[in-house]
């Protein structure tokens, strides 16, 4: 019976939760879904997200909900110029270069960030309060955070499928050499790709700052989870990502029911392990 | 195109043997002024070596340690480090030690950054011991680095003056060479339930904590202390230490129906899961945390600070003085409390926590027995921590000398604190127990969200 109760109070968090590892694993996967780049730098764009929400809300006292606008133009743009200065130019050689280039971003960043905010944790005093459901207490954060992702994703969906850009990004997913055939300006669209990806990357952050205390190093944790989200989801496929988070953020509420906490990381990669040998596309399957 | 190449290699393997030579007097500093050449002796024997000098000769002593700049030590590691280089500062300031053959002894310091990861500290303290010269080595913050770093002094035959490190396992491996400042991680929390037998002897308690060697040698350490004073555990439960969402663990903590939370780790995980009991509420009459609240920091979590009590390996409010050593017959040495507190303000603009004033006395510690050795001879320095009984500003100092635990800590005291508001609303950590030195009442409960 209280397992029972603790599973119930914890599915709340985990599904709640879940929506904002979907919006990081998002970024991650819709970048190796256009450009077939697996983005090592995704982490630390976590942590740049988290900082924003940080600077924003507590050194200029905007709420962090519309800090979310400057934090996802930052992540945008941030996106483009990584594109172009690191990106592009191994865009077509073989996966190890490129996964090399992110991988030599990702320790730039991660640099940059400890000599400027060290590696001490950074903490968003902001709360909203609660509401209690039966066995919980569930925060408003957490159930902002979730809506704010839902829209983010629906938001992503109508852009793919809605408007010219983001039909050019399908195109340039399908095929690259045929959308270029077809007048399509692949090296933009690949940079608006990555941008868009980690705009999602430096949200996701921004959100979880309002949760957790955190550090320059924090994103890694959360990258780690969207590779397993990225897999649970399929690869490639980015609404499916929000699926995957929702997997894992209900596992992270099951797991801790019946065993200890410390077992949850070894479950999680476990079942990435698995998935990959078993169903190497994704339960969800890959790209479209 | 095949000659310009040649001719550009040429050039390269010029440039660099000529930067070469130039460099070599350079690669000296690296290497401490007047230390000698690397060797296994240690450097204190250089003076015994030259008998016949007349004129009082200037040596120079390598303390060799690791810092975590970066990594999930880095806050209380940096005030370990401050704390130990404003002593190094202030004793060589004031000329160093004068042994009784005129050789004035004076120290400098070799530090690399160890971030946070005990493989790099086995390197690198075999780096400071070989390479460097170090002659005595302090300890890096947390017991899980300290651990992997006596192994490599116990090895090389090198004291090892151990702050910031207080689990047990590591002095009862049969090593001659480990001194503790810390109170043991076994005694740690015993004055918190001291406390509470006297607050709520029927209060329920949980016990959560990092998976780490300190938490977990404290945690293990308490267990049998609550156990015999009648306190019902209702909750163990580990975690990670890198876990950042701690919401199903404070779910736990709410169906347990505990009422006491003892637990923690380090200053990251502390802050997090300080923050997760604030957010959701659940009804905690106490919550201590071991090491995050100690820190001056600790109060940028807001709210979520109020209430949460550590302990505290020195406080100024609690801090010892010379009375108090005369009245437990133990020898004073040192600056008090007040002074070093000052001094530490003025040269980092924050007041020192006890990770700063364990650094600093990790310092005085040494130098006291380098004075009662009247030598820097790494045998005689050993000798004179093992017969040291003595008190500074940080506490008691003596060491267990049986050959099962050597260089335990058994004479030094914790106190515990809690993060209270002042009159004005401003947060302070004030002493809460042991009672004859509290400071103030404990907030109890603490008050609900």
């Amino acid at each position: 019976m209280q397992q029972l109760s603790l599973l119930l109070a914890s599915l709340p968090d985990g599904v709640l939760l879940g929506f904002v590892y979907g919006v990081a694993a998002m970024g991650l996967t819709l970048i190796w879904g256009v450009m077939d780049v697996i983005n090592l730098s995704h982490g630390p764009i976590i942590s740049l997200g988290m900082f924003g929400t940080f600077f924003i809300f507590i050194r200029m006292g905007v709420n962090p909900y519309l800090g979310l606008i400057p934090v996802a133009i930052f992540g945008l743009l941030l996106g483009v110029v990584i594109y172009f200065v690191a990106v592009h130019r191994v865009i077509n050689a073989p996966h190890l270069s490129s996964l090399l280039a992110t991988f030599a971003v990702n320790m730039i960043i991660i640099g940059l960030g400890t000599a400027a905010f060290t590696t001490s944790p950074y903490n968003v005093d902001f709360s909203m309060g609660g509401f209690s459901l039966g066995f919980t207490t569930v925060l408003w954060t957490r159930v902002i955070a979730a809506v704010i992702a839902i829209a983010v994703t629906g938001a992503l969906y109508l852009f793919l499928f809605r408007t010219r850009p983001g039909k050019y990004i399908r195109a340039v997913t399908n095929n690259r050499s045929a959308a270029e055939l077809m007048g399509v300006p692949s090296t933009q669209i690949l940079a608006l790709s990555f941008g868009l990806g980690t705009m999602l990357a430096a949200i996701s952050g921004a959100l979880i700052a309002t949760f957790f205390p955190f550090n320059i190093l924090s994103g890694g944790g959360y990258e780690l989870k969207s590779f397993v989200i990225g897999v649970l989801g399929g690869l490639g496929n980015p609404v499916g990502a929000l699926y995957g988070g929702l997997i894992l953020g209900l596992l992270e509420g099951i797991i801790p029911a019946f065993l200890n906490t410390s077992w949850v990381p070894v479950i999680e990669f476990g079942l990435f392990v698995v998935i990959l040998l078993v169903r190497p596309n994704g339960i969800l399957g890959a790209k479209k | 195109m095949k000659r310009s190449l040649v001719t550009f290699l040429s050039l390269l393997i010029l440039a660099s043997l000529i930067l070469t030579a130039c460099g070599a007097p350079e690669g000296v500093p690296e290497a401490p002024v007047n230390a000698p050449a690397p060797t296994d002796e240690p450097v204190a024997e250089a003076p015994a070596a030259a008998p016949e000098a007349t004129a009082p000769e200037a040596q120079t002593v390598v303390i060799g340690f690791t810092s975590s700049l970066t990594g999930s030590q880095e806050v209380s590691s940096k005030r370990q480090v401050n704390g130990f280089s404003l002593w190094l500062e202030q004793v060589n300031k004031a000329g160093g030690i004068t042994l009784s053959d005129g050789t004035v002894v004076s120290f400098e310091y070799q530090t690399y950054d160890d971030e946070s990861n005990a493989e790099r500290v086995q390197e690198l303290y075999t780096r400071l011991i070989n390479e460097d010269g170090a002659s005595f080595l302090i300890s890096p913050y947390s017991s899980g680095l300290t651990s992997a770093a006596s192994i490599v002094a116990e090895q090389n035959e090198t004291i090892l003056i151990t702050t910031g490190a207080a689990d047990d396992d590591a002095y009862k491996t049969g090593n001659s060479g480990l001194f503790q400042l810390y109170t043991p991680g076994s005694l740690y929390m015993s004055s918190t339930v001291d406390m509470l037998k006297q607050l709520d002897p029927g209060a329920k308690v949980a016990l959560v904590y990092e998976a780490a060697k300190f938490s977990t040698g404290v945690a293990e350490g308490i267990k049998p202390y609550l156990e015999a004073n009648g306190f019902e555990l209702v909750l163990e439960e580990s975690y990670a230490s890198d876990t950042a969402d701690f919401g199903p663990i404070v779910n736990k903590i709410a169906g347990s129906g505990a009422t006491i939370l003892l637990g923690g780790g380090h200053y990251n995980d502390g802050t997090a899961l300080a923050r997760a009991i604030y957010d959701r509420n659940v009804g905690l009459k106490f919550a201590y945390l071991l090491v995050a609240p100690a820190d001056t920091k600790f109060p940028e979590l807001g709210d979520a600070a109020l209430g949460i009590a550590v302990s505290s390996q020195w406080e100024l409010a609690a801090t010892h003085t010379e009375a108090e050593a005369g009245n437990v017959g133990m020898d004073w040495f040192g600056p008090t409390g007040e002074d070093f507190s000052a001094a530490y303000e003025a040269a980092y603009g924050d007041p020192p926590t006890y990770h700063a004033a364990g650094g600093y006395a990790a310092g005085l510690v040494l130098q006291n027995a380098i004075i009662t050795a009247d030598s820097t001879d790494s045998e005689a320095v050993k000798a004179a921590l093992n017969a040291m009984n003595l008190m500074t500003f940080f506490g008691g100092t003596k060491f267990d000398t049986s050959e099962e635990a050597h260089g335990l800590q058994i004479a030094h005291d914790m106190v515990v604190a809690q993060w209270q508001k002042d009159d004005a609303g401003e947060f302070d950590l004030v002493i809460v127990a042991p009672a004859d030195v509290a400071t103030a009442d404990p907030l109890y409960p603490i008050p609900a969200q």
